[in-house]
């Protein structure tokens, strides 16, 4: 799909992976996210990795608290650490809702707790701010802000400018 | 180990809410009943059939929710989320296969009570058939998972999974039915159908981790 | 660069040896069915009936044969992920499959006048049966997805997890069957067999070898001129936009 492409990222940055539809921009997240193998060349990502694709991988029928309580226990993060995300994303009011009444923007804002939740070292968000409104894109880029400040990378794909200060831009 | 717990904690919580965890009993039960309308109420053939008819509804009631096992992980991202956090696949698969387990399996040990009295199954059967089925039924779920992988993203997989899965069945099933005429002392047929059914559990989830892998790329 | 060269180099080689091996095949053949229905003995006990074991007995041996190649090449296709191993494959599964229904139906011709019924569960015919189910398992699966590298991967995992399971399988039939039958019905006991028997079924089985190839070849050719031709259409529809 693309060839010749090379980069490198550290401690606190960011990159931005802009292009056309079709450009390749999701696979190459997938890329980093091990989700595909290079056909050739080499992917050296040596940090632990939180994701966030097209899919919330949220279960329609659970509750949002414990599909959050389930990735916690999975990436070993303990509870407080779900009740802060709630509380950043806003979402306490819904956390004892079933996923499957929330809104796209409920459920993208879930999954972005999931991924701060995560304390994964690396987030790759593929168009993390779809269905989010005004609000709630400042949310992500706070959060965003802080993970970096706090030595955190960030690779994302975005239509829309999503508050990732000075990061390096990759054209597809 | 806890993200293998809070997996098949999840995994019955999600079977409980769709109401997955009564459809095998109902099928297994629902076999119980027709066979005697479809070949007559003479107990002395039901006896002599009671058996092997339980055994042939066990293995498809494990393959009952084949379509229902991996895919909608697949499809809504939760397997990519795995991938992505490096837990190995083989995990997930393990944890999976001891959810579909646990899922159908204790509770048909318990209609089989049920079903032995409406298929007229001789008294001295039912030890043999239980403890048969005990251990035949890991083996079940393990290839229900594998035919489950092996046909992730295909719309109506049922068919092709019942392909898939019956002839590599066809020991447990066997050994299985083995178990029940099996004379007292005799325990020939009981130490094959362990080792066959150990022997798919062990394989099975190699294969159907490394099909899960082959189907995210 | 090796995913085009090794096919190439076999499209050279395939494209002198698939009518030798037909020739061959069909010579031999000739030979070894002309000798065995019309000049070889009849058995002492079957009757003329027994000449059907020159088809039977070469088809069952290239469908257990035809399984190894099917297995092996799908272990060598998702190992090394050579494209070569993936069209073999795919290309040995409908022939291996036809064999072993060609075994099968000659078998339960043969059993007819024999045992007085057409199908026998004995444990030969059961395996065979089991086989062929694992030989159409393959066929849906690898043909089932849309995207033809998936469904090569799912049915090359089916096809090893089968392979070591076949021991089992066949073990499992021979136990079943002692338990229900006794011993079965063994006419054609191991190296009894009359040399005036064993010669024209030794010449049937090459004529049967050769044609197997012949049709592999011939399917492995098909498949990489499609793969060719779904190339160049999609090189085409990239070339305008």
């Amino acid at each position: 799909m693309f060839e010749g492409l090379s980069f490198g990222l550290g401690a606190g940055q960011a990159l931005l992976v802009t292009g056309p539809n079709g450009a390749g921009k999701s696979s190459l997240l997938r890329l980093l996210a091990g989700l595909l193998t290079p056909a050739a060349g080499e992917i050296a990502n040596p940090f632990a990795t939180a994701w966030l694709g097209h899919d919330n991988a949220l279960k329609a029928e659970r509750r949002l608290i414990d599909e959050l309580r389930f990735w916690a226990a999975v990436d070993g993060t303990p509870a407080a650490r779900i009740d802060a995300a709630l509380d950043r994303f806003d979402l306490d009011a819904i956390a004892a809702l079933p996923v499957r009444v929330l809104s796209s923007g409920q459920k993208r804002r879930a999954a972005l707790a999931r991924t701060w939740a995560s304390g994964a070292r690396l987030w790759l968000l593929d168009e993390p701010s779809v269905g989010l409104d005004v609000a709630n894109v400042a949310r992500l880029s706070d959060a965003m802000r802080e993970h970096r400040a706090a030595g955190g990378l960030v690779i994302a794909t975005s239509h829309v400018d999503i508050g990732l200060d000075d990061a390096a831009e990759l054209a597809l | 180990m806890s993200a293998f717990l809070a997996l098949v904690g999840r995994d019955l919580a999600l079977r409980g809410a769709r109401g997955g965890l009564l459809l095998p009993l109902i099928f297994f039960a629902l076999v119980a009943i027709l066979f005697p309308f479809a070949v007559g109420p003479d107990p002395a053939l039901l006896a002599r059939i009671a058996g092997g008819v339980m055994w042939v509804a066990a293995l498809l009631a494990a393959l009952l929710p084949v379509d229902t096992l991996l895919e909608p992980d697949r499809a809504d991202g939760t397997l990519d989320q795995f991938v992505a956090r490096g837990t190995p696949l083989a995990l997930v698969v393990v944890a999976r296969t001891v959810s579909h387990w646990l899922g159908f399996a204790p509770l048909l040990l318990l209609t089989t009570l049920v079903a032995s009295a409406l298929l007229n199954l001789p008294a001295e059967q039912l030890p043999a058939l239980v403890a048969g089925l005990a251990i035949g039924t890991p083996a079940l779920a393990a290839l229900g998972v594998l035919a489950a992988a092996l046909t992730a993203g295909l719309r109506g997989a049922g068919g092709l999974a019942g392909l898939l899965v019956l002839p590599l069945a066809l020991p447990v099933l066997i050994f299985g039915a083995g178990v029940l005429t099996a004379g007292p002392g005799e325990t020939t047929a009981v130490k094959l159908l362990a080792a066959a059914s150990l022997f798919l559990v062990a394989i099975a989830p190699i294969g159907a981790a490394a099909a899960l892998r082959a189907a995210l790329d | 660069m090796h995913r085009f060269a090794n096919p190439a180099r076999f499209l050279r080689i395939a494209r002198v040896a698939t009518p030798l091996c037909a020739l061959l095949g069909l010579a031999l053949l000739g030979l070894g069915l002309g000798w065995g229905l019309f000049y070889a003995p009849p058995d002492y006990l079957q009757g003329e009936s027994v000449r059907i074991l020159y088809i039977h007995v070469p088809a069952a041996s290239l469908a257990m044969g035809g399984y190894v190649g099917v297995a092996v090449s799908a272990a060598v296709a998702f190992i090394w992920r050579h494209p070569l191993a993936d069209v073999a494959a795919r290309a040995v599964a409908p022939v291996g499959a036809t064999f072993a229904a060609i075994c099968l139906i000659s078998g339960s011709l043969w059993g007819r006048p024999t045992w007085g019924t057409y199908w026998v569960w004995d444990a030969r015919l059961t395996s065979m049966l089991v086989l062929f189910f694992l030989f159409l398992g393959y066929m849906a699966l690898a043909n089932a997805f849309d995207d033809r590298e998936r469904g090569s991967r799912a049915a090359g995992i089916l096809a090893i997890v089968g392979s070591v399971n076949i021991p089992i399988i066949k073990y499992s039939v021979e136990w079943w069957n002692t338990l229900h039958q006794g011993e079965s019905i063994r006419i054609i006991g191991q190296s009894s067999i009359h040399p005036a028997m064993l010669q024209p079924l030794l010449v049937s089985w090459a004529g049967f070898s050769f044609l197997f190839a012949a049709i592999v070849l011939m399917r492995m050719r098909a498949q990489l001129a499609d793969q060719l031709v779904a190339a160049r259409a999609a090189r085409l529809a990239g070339a305008h936009g």
